[in-house]
Order: structure tokens, then sequence, then C-alpha cells
């Protein structure tokens, strides 16, 4: 009896020096690496800020391990966890069934997916991963109201959306767009269209020219690698004079748009602050309330979707607009639909 | 029959590339070298040419220019390797030029990190942009169709079709070129040096592949990513095949290929298509380009030595 108690009373002492020290994060990437000017760097970002002002140690504290090839996903979340991390963090749905399968081998470890949810065989969540998923509708519901008045301000009449692949998590995006469009231009045409795929930008470029070809004056694409054509699209036709935009998805895309010294044809983005996610987890963490086992929604409430902070393409009515409708959704007080309206 | 028109163009910006990479392909397969590599020489290619338009496009309105001609030599560089191990280390071809594929991404990637601390290459401001011919594009019909918003490129890859057509059946050296595909030995019988002919077939083929990768990042993306060209070097491949190793029979397979991805994006648009799930659309190109392999497959005739060692002391 006496032994264990102290047993447990030692084990109180090393954790509370544990926690007293410092919070250590580890972070795995995938293969686009950790300067990928897309998630990868974006969760590291927020990692390193989580780290800044904890006065952590980057490379002892906070660390990051590159992945070269899928089969590297495994090793690399174990090392972590072999290394004693107090978080372990991964980006985006490649990883979903590495972490399940690292996270069941390591109980105790704690881990966080962002932009993804592990689950297990039975469809439930793993008590020791925190899940951070975006509203794609709401930060959408922003940039469709950045369309709806841009073209109402140039007298145009139709807008339009290209998708990757359809399924809900895209069809947020299309759902968020329309909604946001229609709120300030009810007359405004939505063309919708999906591609198939994320990975090819000739698809991205034929489509953004059979809607621009329609009248369509802003499209907004939420198609990875496919949307790098309808960006080269909408370049295009602007340097040639006939004035088209894009809108651009998950990161800032103002430089990919960029046809002429301080000109870019990407109007604004629907930005995924991955780096919001991760670092307030870390923060969840060292403050000993990990979330494990739940769905954070990052959504306009807690900054976890938004528009970029300097956006030089929109005049100061429409931002201010867009902050009016900012409020009010992260308020709650009205409520943007995932799912697109029936045709 | 609007619909019908406006699905030209974008059926010609989608076979240009290919053909231009098929041609490649029958350059080298004529002389008797299989060219599986035309993917990773058009990787090469695409990231030469991006890379050296995004550099040059601050100092010089001819940057695309440059970045396609770059992509040119690059792309005949990195086939000297295929050449190389084909012909004088008598290597298996399909070896090679898979060992050139799986090398091309991993390069290219490579290269991108050295020179522009990223895993893609910077995004270019234009690349190459539409022409339209003065003139022309006033034919009624035609005209808006052919000559107006076109690439440089897809002229280019007519005019390859020509000149290829020209060169393989009405020149001297096609006719030696052809004779290594066929029948090596009985060509270095008559004097023709097997080996320097099979070189610069494969050369020619890493040249227009290169062009092909080029064409197709400058027009179709805004930089060069390790998704830039996705299989579309083994579409050409296809074409090669499906168009029975001759030039016209390349340009109809492209330009087939390229109608049924523009189908693809306007089925949406047809009244008697929209039954039918997307997902088929997004399928069609390829189950018709295998179809058509299919069907073609019994009378395509290749040329006879093509992916055989040379063995000067065979009979």
């Amino acid at each position: 009896m006496k032994k264990n108690f102290v047993r447990a009373f030692c084990a109180f002492a090393l954790a509370s020096v544990a926690f007293a020290g410092s919070t250590k994060v580890g972070f795995v990437t995938d293969v686009g690496g950790i300067d990928d000017k897309s998630f990868n760097q974006s969760t590291w970002e927020g990692i390193k800020r989580f780290g800044q002002e904890n006065n952590l140690t980057q490379g002892k504290e906070i660390k990051y391990l590159q992945s070269t090839a899928e089969a590297d996903y495994v090793p690399n979340l174990s090392t972590l966890a072999d290394e004693g991390m107090d978080l372990v963090v991964a980006s985006g749905f490649l990883f979903e069934s590495s972490m399940g399968e690292v996270a069941g081998k390591y109980p105790k470890q704690k881990f966080l997916i962002i932009d993804s949810v592990v689950k297990d065989k039975a469809g439930k969540t793993l008590p020791n991963v925190a899940n951070a998923v975006f509203a794609e509708h709401e930060g959408s519901f922003l940039v469709g109201v950045a369309a709806g008045l841009k073209a109402k301000a140039d007298k145009k009449n139709m807008v339009g959306f290209v998708g990757g692949m359809q399924f809900p998590l895209i069809e947020k995006f299309q759902a968020g767009f329309e909604q946001g469009v229609h709120a300030v231009n009810p007359g405004c045409k939505v063309l919708v269209d999906y591609a198939g795929t994320f990975s090819d930008p000739g698809k991205g470029q034929a489509l953004a020219a059979k809607q621009y070809g329609a009248g369509a004056y802003i499209v907004f694409q939420a198609a990875g690698g496919t949307g790098n054509g309808v960006i080269k699209e909408a370049k295009e036709r602007t340097q040639k004079g006939d004035v088209r935009w894009a809108i651009g998805v998950d990161k800032d895309q103002y430089n990919d748009g960029v046809y002429a010294p301080g000109k870019s044809a990407v109007l604004t983005s629907m930005m995924k602050r991955v780096d919001v996610a991760a670092h307030d987890v870390s923060a969840m963490v060292r403050d000993g309330k990990f979330p494990g086992g739940e769905v954070l929604v990052f959504s306009l409430k807690n900054k976890g979707v938004s528009i970029p902070g300097t956006n030089p393409n929109l005049p100061a009515d429409i931002t201010k607009k867009i902050a009016e409708y900012e409020a009010q959704i992260a308020s709650g007080k009205l409520k943007v639909s995932e799912v697109p309206a029936k045709q | 029959m609007s619909i019908l028109l406006t699905m030209i163009p974008i059926a010609l910006v989608y076979a240009t590339p290919i053909v231009i990479a098929a041609l490649g392909g029958l350059y080298s397969e004529r002389s008797g070298i299989v060219n599986i590599a035309l993917e990773g020489i058009m990787m090469v290619g695409a990231f030469t040419a991006a890379a050296v338009t995004a550099v040059l496009e601050p100092s010089t309105t001819w940057a695309a220019y440059y970045g396609i001609a770059a992509g040119i030599v690059a792309g005949m560089i990195f086939s000297l390797l295929h050449a190389f191990a084909s012909v004088n280390l008598k290597a298996d071809q399909v070896v090679s030029g898979t060992a050139l594929n799986i090398l091309a991404g991993g390069l290219t990637v490579y290269l991108c990190q050295i020179f522009f601390d990223q895993q893609r290459t910077n995004a270019f401001t234009t690349g190459l942009a539409k022409v339209s011919v003065p003139g022309l594009k006033g034919i009624p019909f035609l005209g808006p169709v052919l000559f107006m918003d076109v690439y440089s490129t897809t002229y280019a890859a007519i005019l390859l079709v020509l000149l290829t057509w020209f060169v393989v059946y009405k020149t001297p050296f096609g006719l030696r070129m052809r004779s290594c595909g066929e029948h090596p030995q009985a060509a270095a019988s008559m004097g023709i040096n097997v080996l320097a002919m099979r070189y610069t077939g494969v050369i020619i083929s890493g040249a227009l592949a290169g062009l092909a990768g080029g064409a197709m990042v400058l027009t179709q993306d805004i930089q060069y990513t390790l998704g830039s060209i996705h299989g579309t070097g083994f579409i050409a491949l296809a074409c090669l095949i499906f168009g029975k190793w001759n030039p016209f029979g390349v340009l109809g397979a492209g330009l087939f290929f390229g109608f049924s991805q523009a189908l693809s994006i306007y089925a949406k648009d047809i009244a008697f298509l929209q039954k039918v799930p997307l997902d088929f659309f997004y399928m069609l190109p390829y189950v018709l380009t295998v179809i058509a392999l299919v069907v073609f497959s019994g009378k395509s005739v290749g040329p006879k030595a093509a992916g055989e060692l040379y063995d000067a002391g065979k009979r």
C-alpha cells in the first residue's frame, strides 16, 4: 500500500515537472514538404507561433519530420511518439489511416489531425486523437459576397464555381459561395462545374474558358491543382483587356494570379487557417484541456476560415460589407447551409 | 451546333501536347528504340520551360519562347540517358524508359527545391497567350474556330505533323531511319550506321517531348508542379499506337482524344446527355482510348525491330 502510494507520488511529481517544463509539439509533413506554401507550411507556422509564445526551442521542444513517401507516415508519427512529444500533429486526409494505426499503438500519446477526422472500424473517433475540421461553407459565403458585390459594381450578372470532385466536402464550398452571391445580388446567376480531378490544370482551364465564355465574370475554384488552370485563363483574358477574375482557395493565392507588376487576377481567397488549428490545439494541450476524440470545427467565429488580411483587388466598401456578414455569421445570427440548394 | 464550335478550340488545346509528344515517340520507334519515357521527358521539358519563363519574364517579352527552347534542349539532354542505356549499354528499353519516368519526378522537384526553395517552380505571369491570325480570323465559320484565340503551339503541332510526314517518307534520311526500325542488320549491310541513326531518333524524340511538355505547362498551367503532366506522355504513347506510327494517324488520334476530353467538359450542357452521370464522361477519354487500341491493335503494325537489341551479327 505504502509502496503504491510512493509510486503514485513519484509519478505525480514527474508529471508535474513535465508540465511545468514545456509542451512539446511534433509535426509530420506529407510528401508536399515543409515549405509547400500550403497546408504543411501553414501548420508549421502555427506550431512555430505557439513555440515563440511559450519560449520553446525549435528542433527540441517543437520539431518536424519530413515525409518523402507515403510509406514514411507511420514511421514518422511513431518516431515522434517514441520521443515523448506531448502532441503529434499531421495535416490532411492523407494521414487518416496512418494516424489511426499509430494512435491505436500509442494509446497514451496525444495526436491532432487537421482537415480530416480519424475513425476506428466502428466509425467512432479515437479518444487520443483530436480532429480539426473547417467550416468551409462560411468562408465560401464571404468570397461569394465579394463576388456578388464586385459583379454588381461592374454591371455583370453571372459568376461561376469550379469544384475538384463532387462530394460533400467540396459541395460545402459551392453551397456557401452560392448563398453569399445571392445574399447581396439575388439576380446573379451562378454556373457550377466539377472537374472530376484535383490535378488537371488543363481541365480547369477548359472549364473556366467555358464559364467565362458563357458570360461568367468571376470564378471561384475549389479544385487544388486543377484550379491553377482557372487562374491561368483569368490572367490571359484580363491581359487582353477582357477583364475576368478568379477566387483562390485554401491559402492566399494573390501571387499566383499576378499578370503584371502589382496586378493580379485573383480577387480574393477563401483561406483555411490550418495554422490557427495547430496553434490553438497546442495551447489546449498546454492548458491540460486536450480535446481527445472531439471534432473541433474551425469557423468564422474562431478565425479558422477567413479571407486574406489584405485584398488589393477589393474596394473598401466591399470589404466593409464582407466584415458585416462575417460578424453576423460569427455571432450565429446568420446561418449558412452546408448543402447546395437543389437546382 | 454552337456547342460543337466552342468545343473545337478546347479539343485543340488538349490535343496539342499529345500530338507533339506522340510525334517524338514516332521518330524514336521508327529508328528502332521503344520510348516509353515520353512522360518523363515531358516533365523535364515542362520544368525547364516553366523555370526559364518565370525567371526571364521580368526582363523580356519573349520569355515564353526562350522557355520553350530551353525545354527542347533539356528534353534532348535527358533523352540522351535513354539513348545511352538502350544503344550503348544494350539495356532493356522498357526498363530504361521506366527509369527515366521515375527519375523525372524526383529530379524536377529536387531542382525546384534548389532554385525556388519550394516543391514547384515560381508562378510565371503570362506563359504563352492565345493569338489570333489577322485576316484569316474573318473567314466565316472556320475563322473564329481555327484562327481566333489559338495557341501558337497548336499551329506548331500541325506543322510538325506535315514536316514529320515529309522527313519520314520523302527523304533519304527517313528511309534509312525506317530501315533501322524494320531490319537493322539489312540496313547495316547497306552501309547505314544503325547506332547513330538510333541516337538521332531518340534525341529528336527528346526534343519533341520536351517541346510538348513546355507547351503544355505554358498554355494550361501557372507553374510547374509534380502534377503538371499527369499522364499525358502515356496518352501520347497510346496515340502513337492508335495512329499506327503514322504522322497523320497520330494527329487523328490526338484530336480524337482532345474531343473526348472536350465532350466531358460540355456533356452537362448537351440536353440529351444530361441524364448520364458525370463520372461516365470523366472516364470516357480513357475508355475510348482503350477501346480504340483493342479494335485497331490487330491491324497496327509497328516497326518490326522496335524494342529489340541491335546485334550486328544476327541474321
